[in-house]
């Protein structure tokens, strides 16, 4: 996996950025499609799609245009020379948040066959469901005679093909187990159908009392439905999570003989020249050839701090360029990069995380080989008591039936369902299946600093200690500026109604500041040994310089992300443990967990270091979670017990976590944390409940008193129970 | 009990008809976008069929 953008980014559409992804998605993205996506989170009424639809029809080469409200998209049908970047510019001119997507990415969930054939199935088994159950009315009030051959020669006719139909599911994947030497929750399931409807059909042909086509598609209706359930909470949040990562299309700015040409990034060789713009990122690993510039290498190393690059200069994929436009020679691009070494450290880190058992695969190692055990039991024990096999037979049809686990197939599913619709819309998305019950047993947080528990945006102090002609100076040059500490000045002096001085000629000199005129003197807002006249102080800072005057400094302190700080506090009082692990330097870290709260520190962590510290806990037997953002953290969020990062982090953070943030806040964390503690009580409820109804009707079954009619009702109510038992999760 | 060879064809063709159509229904697309649909009817533009 490398895969790599910050989708916050001050461009106006953060896919219209060069970025590197992995090269299977960048050949995907080469740019023949005449059919577009785009992603429009915004969206909400029906003017919005009429607006959609009107301003992207409207554009000239677009020949169709359709907006999905539920989907949040829009499919564009134009000619080859529309550009997607053409209609996000024109959308979010209009007033509309839109996105390019990657259709190639997306083509998977948009025709969701598996989904369609389930809910195909589980209609096809609704319908026999009443229909046979309806006959079997009948027979339960007391037909008799031709009536009652009748009724179940129909009931026949109905149960056998749509069993053969919407068993499929569970026929293919008991064989498949058969087939490795393995039992699952399958095999008993097929066996029962298979023997019910075998038997039911033999006692028809000698006019039988019992037959069981009821039960047997009952079974499959209910299973179906817990399935299905199953495969709509995974499929949402994977076609979520592949959204996220089509929204970052990777494109590179190559220099040409006769000027610029946009290319894939996966399509750059080594020598080739890459123009990389303020605002862009470095797509590939290589050496600065012309430009000066500052980087931000905090998705790579944690450090806040942005670094400066000249010619000569070696610079990495995944680092932002923040105030002049570079060229940089490619020494290395794609699978090459120094990220190959990151992916191998998660290649390690997967190999080493210990094979979860979730709740449901330990339910049915108890749980297939006892029914089996029960069944074969009871069916000689009948054999050896009558010595008649069509007995025999029938009872072990009826043990299959009553144990199958309609509940237990319901009781995961139905609770994972509520619980995960609960936290997307608390912000949360889940994206792998056991990631809750892994939730639930958290006792050790572990939390990145740069980006997870700040936002990444520098907070100036002491602007008020600025006499009023340096604060309208300094508003005037860092206006002029895009770099990071020179916005976040500007915002905090306008904030404070401070209006910019009339400030000539000014010019940014990338790397370095920003100077101009005022009142026929020169002024200067950058770098200590540039501006001059004072010494440099040991934290983040700015220095404004006015004419010969001393230069004065502008401190920066890390913004906290919002909820960070009543996170830790809470999750303290819930006396969780709670570690900061950064890549940035000691100074810097030791002042931030200071002023949050965290005893437990590591700084200065390689993504190495950061990986073998969860590890550490791990062996300890700590339960770890991890909250980070950047690509020195995807080892340790892979080498974690359970793992969260945010929506801005990098593609490859989100694919290696768990769960995403879908929003800015982090306090959704501490709602997972109680949800899925909640969710896990429910789905242990819900076995409980489902042991107890099979613990009642066994005998019965063993005992041949189960006539059809008490399975049916065994079967239905326990599944019932289960359902609203999952849909009081709170 | 003559009746019943009338009225248990007559029910399932009725609810093969019902199922018939939920297929028909699943491929068109119909349950592709239903907050979309929910919305659209709303609207004052012509649009009086799902574009394909």
């Amino acid at each position: 996996m490398t895969a790599f953008a910050d989708p916050q980014r001050p461009s106006a559409c953060p896919a219209c950025d060069a970025a590197p992804l992995a090269e299977e998605i960048a050949a995907r993205a080469a740019p023949k499609d005449a059919r577009l996506m785009l992603a429009l989170p915004g969206i909400h009424c029906a003017g919005c799609i009429s607006g959609v639809e009107r301003i992207l029809t409207g554009l000239p080469g677009v020949r169709d245009a359709r907006v999905n409200l539920t989907l949040r998209r829009a499919a564009v049908e134009a000619g080859p020379e529309v550009e997607a970047e053409a209609l996000c510019a024109a959308l979010n001119e209009a007033g509309y948040e839109a996105h390019e997507l990657d259709p190639g990415v997306l083509a998977s969930t948009e025709i969701d066959a598996r989904g369609r054939a389930l809910l195909m199935g589980l209609a096809v088994a609704v319908f026999a469901m009443m229909n046979v159950m309806l006959l079997s009315v009948a027979v339960w009030s007391g037909a008799e005679g031709v009536t009652r051959d009748m009724m179940h020669w129909i009931s026949a006719a109905i149960a056998i093909p749509a069993v053969i139909f919407c068993g499929q599911p569970f026929y293919t994947s008991a064989f498949t187990a058969l087939r490795g030497g393995r039992l699952n929750m399958d095999v008993p399931i097929t066996l029962a159908i298979a023997l019910a409807v075998g038997t039911s059909l033999y006692e028809t042909m000698l006019s039988g009392d019992h037959a069981y086509f009821d039960a047997a598609i009952a079974l499959c209706t209910f299973l179906l439905a817990g399935r299905y359930l199953d495969h709509r909470t995974r499929a949402n949040a994977r076609s979520a999570a592949q959204e996220l990562a089509a929204l970052e299309v990777p494109r590179a700015l190559r220099l040409t003989g006769q000027g610029t040409e946009t290319v894939a990034a996966a399509d750059l060789r080594p020598g080739d020249l890459v123009r990389v713009l303020p605002g862009g990122r470095i797509p590939v690993d290589g050496r600065v050839t012309d430009g000066h510039t500052e980087l931000d290498r905090s998705v790579m190393t944690g450090e806040t701090l942005p670094a400066v690059a000249a010619p000569g200069d070696a610079v990495h994929a995944g680092e932002a360029n923040l105030t002049g436009p570079i060229t940089v020679e490619v020494q290395a691009a794609g699978r090459d990069t120094e990220l190959a070494r990151i992916a191998d450290l998660i290649a390690v880190a997967e190999a080493g995380r210990n094979n979860y058992t979730s709740l449901a695969d330990a339910a049915a190692k108890l749980y297939a080989p006892g029914v089996h055990i029960i069944a074969v039991l009871a069916a000689a024990g009948w054999w050896l008591a009558t010595m008649d096999v069509r007995v025999a037979l029938n009872i072990a049809a009826a043990v299959l039936i009553i144990t199958c686990p309609c509940a237990l197939g319901l009781a995961v599913p139905a609770v994972t369902t509520a619980a995960s619709g609960r936290l997307f819309r608390k912000g949360l998305l889940i994206k792998k299946g056991t990631a809750l019950e892994r939730l639930a047993e958290v006792d050790t947080v572990v939390f990145d600093k740069t980006g997870t528990l700040t936002d990444g945006a520098p907070e100036p102090l002491g602007l008020d200690q600025l006499d009023e002609a340096s604060s309208r100076v300094a508003l005037a040059l860092s206006q002029g500026s895009a770099h990071p500490l020179a916005q976040a000045m500007a915002r905090g002096l306008a904030a404070r109604g401070i209006t910019a001085a009339r400030v000539d000629c000014v010019v940014e000199q990338p790397g370095f500041g920003v100077e101009g005129t005022w009142r026929g003197k020169p002024v200067r807002l950058g770098r200590a040994g540039w501006v001059g006249g004072g010494d440099a102080v040991a934290t983040t800072a700015t220095y404004l310089r006015i004419a010969d005057a001393p230069a004065q400094a502008i401190r920066f302190a890390d913004t906290l992300r919002d909820g960070a700080a009543e996170l830790v506090a809470d999750l303290q009082a819930e006396g969780k443990r709670v570690v900061l692990l950064s890549g940035d330097v000691e100074a810097a870290v030791a002042a931030f967990a200071t002023r949050i709260g965290i005893t437990e520190v590591i700084s200065e962590a390689r993504p190495e270091a950061k990986a073998n510290a969860i590890s550490a806990l791990a062996s300890n037997g700590a339960k770890v979670l991890m909250v980070g953002d950047g690509m020195n953290d995807t080892a340790a969020l892979t080498a974690a017990h359970v793992s969260i990062s945010p929506a801005s982090a990098l593609e490859a953070a989100r694919s290696a976590s768990d769960m995403v943030l879908t929003g800015q806040s982090l306090a959704p964390i501490l709602d997972a944390m109680t949800t899925a503690r909640s969710a896990r009580s429910r789905i242990k409820e819900n076995f409980t409940i489902a042991s107890v109804y099979n613990v009642l009707a066994v005998p019965l079954a063993v005992a041949g008193l189960c006539s059809p009619l008490i399975a049916a009702l065994a079967m239905s109510s326990s599944s019932l129970t289960v359902s609203l038992n999952a849909l009081r999760l709170r | 009990m003559d009746v019943l060879g009338i009225l248990i064809p007559a029910s399932l063709l009725l609810g093969g008809v019902g199922l018939a159509a939920f297929w028909w229904m699943l491929r068109k697309g119909q349950f592709d976008d239903p907050d979309g649909d929910a919305h659209r009817i709303l609207r004052e533009d012509y649009d009086d069929k799902p574009k394909r």
